[in-house]
This record gives structure tokens, C-alpha cells and sequence, in this order.
């Protein structure tokens, strides 16, 4: 407590804690661990200000791996405990661990509102498709069909899409990653950082045990060039070996198509990724392999003024109204008389 | 017997105490004129209690029994205890407020109601066949038949309002006619229309223009014999300055007095709108100078999830809400017991189960204030006795939970936190002070390291270097905090926890009995509002030589020390409570002595004579 000198950089395994990591071996979880540690590094961050706070699940162990402080909450609140903790303490640096259960069953509630409200946070939902702590249910991101112990025939109700959401929900940030891509997810956390107020990001991660592969449509790395487009605002929305296929506006619709270029089609046609345009970032956060690719990357980063900041405005402001704030006056304020001894 | 003699004109009567209550459409304004009755009662220096009963329906339909809005008020030269048995006046302003509230008036009492709405229409809505005024089944009551619709219209007929918004001021016209009957001042309540109505000064000069005309009405009118106007002394209360409060001001209050005395900086108050807890939201959200963050959150979960991500923090975090709000919150609750972070809980009871009775009161979520939680999960519970008494039971509150860092209930109810009464205003220099020591050294810190006296955690709040650790729900390695599963240390962590909430019995006063010698024929042991029923009864009990002492708990868990033995210095034991029995099967498993029930769930306070008439019988057996 005594130190006052600026530490020395830290490096990512200055992030890692004393705690034996006990996820599967090759679960997806590893690859965020090791991004987040990465990204703290690289930020600067100190770890005495920073808190990641989770909800239950096994993507909600990650703050026990994390030398940081760490808040392991109960199932789904974890943004509701994080919102009171900024108001504690608005100068913390707060991120919220959780998985499609947590965040879009359970607590889907109060990731609708913690998105609304603008709270500055940065939102981790970890999507496997499935329950895996429970032993492998299906989940509300599980696609129609899935066969699981609780539907051994296939699950018959319809997915969320947790960026579909999160948009319909006000979010003013929005970003996708994969578990492995480790340079990107860096990026894009790195992003999220940045970002004023609350920032979702939805991370594709592989439950080796209970979904196996069930992102292989579209991580695959031999055909990744074909199902992937990174989107980065101000460039073309282009993918493909070569950058030779493209997202387009179909013409006389309001619909997003996939086109090749040549045969009359230019890169004049293709959409530019404007990372302010909610309209078109409900598009991107819409498309679905495999007629489509899975546009990666930040997909809307929009800041607005932050539910905190807010606050506080109106708290300094109460305070500046008053000519005093001792508790006696305040006592005495309103209709008072007095008893003569 | 309705009074038709000829009317006189002279001195007042003096009474020693008086209880009105005023009842109309729950569109009539019945809780401000109340209120505003309330105040000036207060300025002239009497003692008293109110009992504000108000429908759930915010516009029930107009005129029906169940649309019935009343304020009640018992003020007198006395001590006054309770918000009154039965009614000495009863303000009725439609058929249906006088259907519903004819039952609580003494024999002999008045009632005041306006003629004009007698009407065949509002006669049949609140289920009349006749007119009980042109019948004869009022003569068990003195009847002030006054047409208060026409007399409103022409006080305020110079300010050209539409008929609805004139009638409108026909609370303030008999506003006007009580504070002159009991002989107070209307200066109060002038101010007030006029601040209310800045924006309107013609509303404000209509419904002053009613106010006047009603207390002229009482000074020149013809009034029938037996009708002078009152006078009610000045009670004798300790020097000081005063103000009335509710419950809800005095814990909203009290709260941050604690907040001041633990030498925190900020409360953060997470909180859902429910029915009778809301206006303890409201008043904190005035309270923003004093380093109040108010958060109305979008579930019941989220509130108290965001109060303990706040004392995480290192803030003050409080919830509140009522009994099925509080069933919400619980797993979170197990989640502060279980990581030990300071969090109080406000419980403002009302009449259940399910949504039950919202506006009513009752007290019956004492059994889930004390184990209603999955598992091994103790918390320390308070309870208030009077409107007044919240504010030290806010300081309390917040003194045990940031001492012993664990989550404490507080338990009031639709009663109190409505109920008005003055309260000797106190200076902060003479409250408790107990500052709290945020961790700071990181030598021999764990998270689980504890204060081997108070058996408390220590509190180290994100930001503070060196400390990072993290805590959850997982059971904890019992000093490193580490996710332990271990058989041993489970046990030793539950018998711990458990340890710490036992423990406080070592901090907290000795039971003494509220009235009485502390042994005896009877105790009547009480907690919570039956506070003023109760002493009450006892002390008229005692005046006719009965051997009673009245026993009231503010500490519910852990319960004093000495209860048990001073519980067995009594022959008989009777415990009065708004519920089916709680208290009493607390009290006869922990001591195993023979304590009895009287209770009663009909979403209103005892009655002095329920209690002095239980007492009689138990004392003759």
C-alpha cells in the first residue's frame, strides 16, 4: 500500500492467479482466458481497479483465474451486481463473465437492462450453444433440433441471437470473436475497452464435451476465407479467397445478399461497413451461415453518454443545490415546532 | 338520536383525546386533508397518531364501497400510543364511506357527511336500499347533515371552475369545518395550497376560498346543541424542536445517520416499486446531497443484486421491499450471508400470502425474515415499534451489518411506514458512532480472515491495491477463501457463519421490560407496531391492578441474552401479533415455555380492548 512509484508493465501471466484452471482440457474457455490476460496486459491495466464479476455457469469461473479482484455471483445477475458496484465505485474497470444460459436465459432481464442503461461495462457472453455445467442441456442460442437429455428428440423452440439482442436491447456496442482467433479477440476486446459505456461481445466457444464442433460450419480454418468476413468500419464488406465475394444491398429490397465480383459486379457495389449505422449493424448481427458468412469484429460502436455519469451529474448537482448537506439541517427541513422546556 | 334542538352558542369542551378519521371517495382527497389535519394538529402541539387506509386501486370506480379512501387520527393531550380503537368523529363524504366506516363509531359519536352526495345514485353504488339519513339507522349517533357539495360550490362560485374541479375543494371546505370544531389554526395548510398550487394560483385561492368557508361555517353557523367545537390541551411532551414523521422518513433517515456513523461516503439503494414499500424509494431519492444513490432496478433481484454489488464496493448497500418482493430477493440474500458483505433488507409487511392485501398491514413475514432462505443461511433480524423508532432501527441496522458483515433485515410494516407521529428531532452529535475499518494492509490478508471477536470478515473493496481476491457463493477455504469442497470445512464454515449471527446477542442490550416489573403473573411480549396497542393496554391493565409487564423485541435473531430467563419469571405468557403465530412458536422452541397466541390478520392494527380484553382473560383463568 505503500508503493507510489508507476509499477512495472505487467504481462499477461501477471493476470493469471494462484488457482488451478479446472475447465475441460480443450475447452474454448482456455483461449478467452489466455485473449483477456493478453488484452489486460497490453492495456495497462492495474489490477487493483479492475473487477471481473460473473454469474454461474463455467464460463462464470473465469474471475477465480484472474489476478484481478473477482465476483462470482449467482445465476444471471451478474450485470445487476456490476451495476451496483459502479455505483460504488464509477472509477472501477468492470467486466461482466457470462454464457448463453447466464446472460440470455436466466438473466436475460437484466441483460436488457444493463444494456439500456448504458452502464460502462464490458459484457463477455461466452455462447456454446449448450448448458455444460449442468451436464449438457440445450440453451436458448441452441438451434432448432438439438438433441440434448432434456431433448432427446431435438429441441424444438427457436434461438436468440445474443447480438440480435443485444442491439434490440440498446446496446451501443456490439462485436462477435472466435475462442481461438486469438489476434482478433484481442482486437476486439481491446475495442470494447474503449468504448464508453456498456459493450457486448459475443464469443463463439467450443464446449468440447457437450457441442462439439457445433461452430465448425464457420471455424473451420481451411474454409474460414468462405464463411467469415471480418467486418472493419470504412472498408467494404468483402470476403472470400481474395476479398473476391461481397455483401450488397438487393437491389430494389432492404435486404443484405451475397454477391461475386465481376460479371458487372464492383467493389462500387459492396456495402461499407459504417460502424455507426444501427440499421445496417442489425443486418450484420442478423446473418446466419450458411447462406451467409459470419460477419466478425465490431459490429456497431455507437457511444452515448453512460448511465453512470448520469447519475453522478445529478448527485453532484443535489449536492450544489444545498447550502449545506449536514444531516441536522436536513432533519429540520419541512414544518418543525418547538417544545419550550 | 339526531339532534334537532335548538342550537347555542358558547364555550368549547375539552377533551382529553379525540380520534377522526376522515373517509371518502378515494378521489377526494381524504389522505392530503388528513395529512394536512395531521400537521396542524401537531403545530398546536398535541400528541398523536395517524393510520392512513387506502385502496390498492389507484381510480377505483367512483362511489363504491371498495373505492373508500380514510385517514385516521388520534390526538390528544396524553401520550398518545395508538392510531385510536373507535372513532369519535367520523368525515364521510359519499354513501359508501359512511357504509364502509359506520361499523369503528363509538355509540354516541358523530358523523359528519355531506348531503349532496346522498344522491339515489350513490346510495345504490354503496349498496343502500334506503337513505340511512331519512331513516332511523343513525340514532345511535349525533348526525351533522350538512349539504358540504352546494356550501363548496358557492365559496369558490367567484373563480368560475367547472363544476368537477369546484367540488374538488369540498375536502378543503370540511378541512376547514374540523380545524375549526377542534380549534385549530388553518395557516399551515394555506401556505401549503399555495406552494402545491404555485402554478395555479386560481386552484389555490378556490380551495383556500373552500377552507375558509368551512371553518366560518363553524363559527357563524346554526349548529345543533351539544356541537360547540372542542379543545384539546397541549400534551406534555420533553422540550426540543419537533416535526411529524412516517415510518418511512424516519428509517429513510436513519439509514443515512448509519451510513454517517459507520463513516461511509455513499448508499446505494437498489429497489423495485411494490406496495407499502415504494415511498421509502421516493424519500431516498430526495436524500442525493447527502451521497444517496437511489437505483429503481428492473426486478426485485436486480435491486438487491445491485446493493450488494455495491457494499462489494465498499458502499452501503440497502434493498427494500414487501414480502413477495423479499421472497425474490432471497437466493441473492444467500449470496451476501455466503460471501459475508454488508446489505441491509427492508421489509415493509403487508397482508399475504401471494399479493394479498398490498395496503393492508399485517407482520407475518417474521418466519421469512428468519429462515426463509435455502440452507444454513442466519442473518441478523430487527424490528420497529413506532413510526419514530425507525430512524434508531435504521442506525442499527446498519451498525450490525457493517460490524458483523452480513446482510440485516429490518422489519416494518404498511402500518408504520405510513403512520404519522411526532418525533423530538435528535442532533447528530449525540448518535452512536461506529466507524468502519475498510482493509487496507495487505499483510496476512485473506478475504476470510477474520476479527476474532466479532467473528467478521475483513471488507476490502475493488481499488484497493495489493488486496485482489476474489469471493462467490461457492463455499470457501475457511481463510484463504479459495473454492473449498472439502467435508471439514464446510462444516467449520456453516458453524462459523452461524457463530458470527449468534455472537450478537453479546452486542445488543439486555431484554427489559417496556412497562412493568420484569417478573410477574403476565408478560405480553410483543415486536414490530403492535408496540402502541399493547403498552396501552397494559398500562390500563396495570391501572386496574393487574399484574402485567409488556415485553417488546427489537432484536428478533439472535434474541437477547437474558430473554429466556426473563420470559420464565412470568406465569403466563401472551403474545399479540398481526399474524397466524410466529413470534410465539420462536419464543416456545428456543425456551420451551409456555407462551400463547393472540392474533389477528385483518389487515388493521389491534385494538387497545382486544389486547386489555386477552389480558382480563388470561389473568381470571
Amino acid at each position: 500500500m505503500t508503493a507510489t512509484t508507476k509499477p512495472e508493465k505487467l504481462s499477461p501471466k501477471d493476470f493469471a492467479s494462484d488457482q488451478e484452471v479446472r475447465w475441460c482440457p480443450g475447452c474454448g474457455d482456455y483461449a478467452i482466458l489466455k485473449a483477456l490476460q493478453k488484452t489486460l496486459a497490453d492495456l495497462g491495466a492495474e489490477p487493483h481497479r479492475t473487477v471481473f464479476v460473473s454469474g454461474i455457469g463455467c464460463s462464470s469461473r473465469f474471475p477465480y483465474y484472474m489476478s484481478t479482484y473477482g465476483f462470482h455471483t449467482i445465476h444471471g445477475r451478474a450485470p445487476a451486481v456490476a451495476t451496483g458496484l459502479k455505483l460504488a465505485n464509477p472509477d472501477l474497470d468492470v467486466w461482466v463473465i457470462t454464457g448463453d444460459g447466464d446472460g440470455l436465459s436466466i438473466g436475460g432481464n437484466h441483460l436488457l437492462h444493463v444494456l439500456r442503461r448504458n452502464v460502462n461495462l464490458q459484457i463477455i457472453l461466452f455462447n456454446n450453444e449448450i448448458y455444460g455445467l449442468t451436464k449438457g442441456q440445450y440453451s436458448p442460442t441452441s438451434r432448432i433440433g438439438t438433441r440434448s437429455p432434456s431433448t432427446p428428440l431435438g429441441s424444438v423452440d427457436s434461438p436468440v441471437l445474443p447480438c440480435s439482442f443485444a442491439l434490440g436491447a440498446g446496446a451501443r456496442f456490439i462485436a462477435r470473436a472466435i475462442d481461438t482467433s486469438q489476434k482478433e479477440q484481442v482486437e476486439i476486446l481491446k475495442r470494447a475497452h474503449a468504448h464508453p459505456g456498456a459493450a457486448f461481445v459475443e464469443i463463439f466457444q467450443n464446449c468440447v464435451v457437450y457441442n462439439d464442433n457445433v461452430f465448425a460450419d464457420f471455424t473451420e480454418r481451411k474454409t474460414s476465407s468462405e464463411t467469415q468476413l471480418y467486418a472493419e468500419h470504412g472498408k467494404p464488406l468483402l470476403f472470400g479467397k481474395d476479398n473476391t465475394r461481397g455483401l450488397r444491398l438487393k437491389p430494389r429490397s432492404i435486404e443484405i445478399e451475397v454477391v461475386t465480383l465481376g460479371n458487372g459486379v464492383t467493389e462500387d457495389d459492396i456495402l461499407v461497413h459504417d460502424q455507426k449505422n444501427r440499421t445496417l449493424a442489425a443486418m450484420l448481427c442478423g446473418l446466419q451461415p450458411p447462406a451467409f458468412p459470419m460477419v466478425l469484429g465490431v459490429l456497431y460502436d455507437d457511444p452515448a453518454p453512460t448511465y453512470e455519469d448520469a447519475v453522478f451529474h445529478q448527485v453532484a448537482k443535489a449536492a450544489d443545490a444545498l447550502p449545506t448537506t449536514d444531516l441536522d439541517s436536513v432533519l429540520r427541513r419541512g414544518r418543525t415546532w418547538t417544545v419550550a422546556g | 338520536m339526531t339532534v334537532t334542538s335548538p342550537p347555542t352558542r358558547g364555550g368549547r369542551e375539552l377533551r382529553e383525546s379525540v380520534v377522526v378519521r376522515f373517509a371518502g371517495d378515494s378521489g377526494d382527497g381524504m389522505q392530503l386533508t388528513g395529512s394536512q389535519f395531521t400537521l396542524e394538529t401537531a403545530l398546536i402541539g398535541n400528541d398523536l397518531a395517524t393510520f392512513p387506509d387506502y385502496p390498492a386501486e389507484i381510480r377505483a370506480p367512483a362511489g363504491t364501497t371498495y373505492g373508500v379512501s380514510a385517514f385516521q387520527i388520534h390526538f390528544g393531550s396524553q401520550d398518545i400510543m395508538t392510531s385510536g380503537d373507535d372513532l369519535d368523529v367520523l368525515v364521510a363524504l359519499n354513501p359508501a364511506a359512511l357504509k364502509v366506516n359506520l361499523e369503528d363509531l363509538r355509540l354516541g359519536g358523530m358523523v359528519v357527511v355531506d348531503t349532496g352526495s346522498f344522491n339515489d345514485r350513490n346510495l345504490s353504488k354503496a349498496g343502500f336500499e334506503a337513505n340511512p339519513l331519512e331513516d332511523d339507522s343513525l340514532a345511535p349517533y349525533q348526525v351533522l347533515k350538512l349539504d358540504i357539495s352546494k356550501y363548496t360550490l358557492e365559496a369558490v362560485k367567484q373563480f368560475e371552475l367547472g363544476q368537477k374541479e369546484a367540488l374538488r375543494s369540498r375536502n378543503m371546505w370540511t378541512l376547514g369545518l374540523m380545524l375549526w370544531m377542534f380549534d385549530r389554526d388553518r395557516k399551515a395548510t394555506v401556505d401549503w395550497l399555495k406552494r402545491k398550487f404555485a402554478k395555479r394560483p386560481e386552484i389555490a385561492d378556490a380551495n383556500i376560498a373552500a377552507l375558509n368557508a368551512g371553518h366560518a361555517f363553524g363559527e357563524t353557523a346554526e349548529m345543533p346543541s351539544g356541537m360547540l367545537g372542542y379543545t384539546v390541551s397541549r400534551a406534555a411532551v420533553a422540550p426540543g424542536v419537533y416535526r411529524t414523521v412516517t415510518g418511512t422518513e424516519a428509517l429513510a433517515w436513519g439509514l443515512v445517520a448509519g451510513m454517517r456513523a459507520a463513516g461511509l461516503k455513499r448508499l446505494v439503494f437498489g429497489s423495485y416499486p411494490i406496495t407499502p414499500a415504494s415511498p421509502l424509494l421516493h424519500v431516498l431519492a430526495g436524500l442525493k446531497a447527502m451521497g444517496v444513490v437511489t437505483f429503481q432496478a428492473e426486478d426485485e433481484i436486480a435491486a438487491v443484486c445491485a446493493a450488494i454489488g455495491a457494499s462489494y464496493g465498499g458502499a452501503l448497500g440497502v434493498t427494500s421491499s414487501s414480502g413477495p418482493g423479499i421472497a425474490l430477493k432471497a437466493e441473492a440474500i444467500g449470496l451476501a450471508i455466503s460471501t459475508e458483505l454488508p446489505l441491509i433488507v427492508v421489509n415493509s409487511q403487508r397482508a399475504g400470502p401471494s399479493t394479498g392485501m398490498p395496503t393492508k398491514t399485517e407482520q407475518s413475514d417474521l418466519y421469512q425474515a428468519v429462515y426463509g432462505r435455502n440452507a444454513d443461511a442466519p442473518v441478523p433480524v430487527i424490528a420497529a415499534a413506532t413510526s419514530a423508532d425507525c430512524f434508531a432501527t435504521g442506525i442499527e441496522a446498519v451498525r450490525l451489518a457493517t460490524k458483523y458483515m452480513t446482510p440485516v433485515y429490518v422489519m416494518t410494516d404498511g402500518f408504520l411506514a405510513n403512520a404519522a407521529e411526532p418525533w423530538l428531532i435528535p442532533e447528530e452529535a449525540d448518535l452512536p458512532k461506529f466507524p468502519v475499518a475498510l482493509r487496507s494492509d495487505p499483510t496476512g490478508f485473506h478475504p476470510f480472515v477474520r476479527d476474532p471477536k466479532t467473528l467478521a470478515r475483513a471488507w476490502a473493496p475493488p481499488g484497493t491495491p495489493e488486496l485482489e481476491h476474489r469471493i462467490g457463493g461457492i463455499e470457501k477455504a475457511y481463510e484463504s477463501g479459495h473454492i473449498s469442497y472439502d467435508a471439514a470445512n464446510h462444516q467449520r464454515m456453516t458453524d462459523v457463519r452461524a457463530a458470527k449471527i449468534t455472537g450478537i446477542a453479546n452486542d445488543i442490550p439486555l431484554q427489559e421490560p417496556a412497562l412493568g416489573e420484569d417478573h410477574g403473573a403476565l408478560a405480553v411480549v410483543g415486536w414490530g407496531s403492535t408496540y402502541g396497542p399493547i403498552n396501552r393496554a397494559v398500562e390500563r391493565a396495570r391501572e386496574d391492578g393487574l399484574d402485567v409487564s409488556h415485553i417488546h423485541l427489537r432484536h428478533l435473531n439472535p434474541f437477547p441474552l437474558n430473554l429466556g430467563e426473563l420470559l420464565r419469571r412470568f406465569d403466563k405468557i401472551l403474545v399479540p401479533e398481526m399474524n397466524s403465530g410466529q413470534l410465539v412458536t420462536m419464543l416456545r422452541s428456543t425456551y420451551l415455555v409456555p407462551a400463547e397466541g393472540l392474533n389477528k390478520v385483518q389487515g388493521k392494527p389491534f385494538k387497545i380492548s382486544e389486547i386489555t380484553d386477552a389480558i382480563r382473560s388470561r389473568l381470571e383463568r
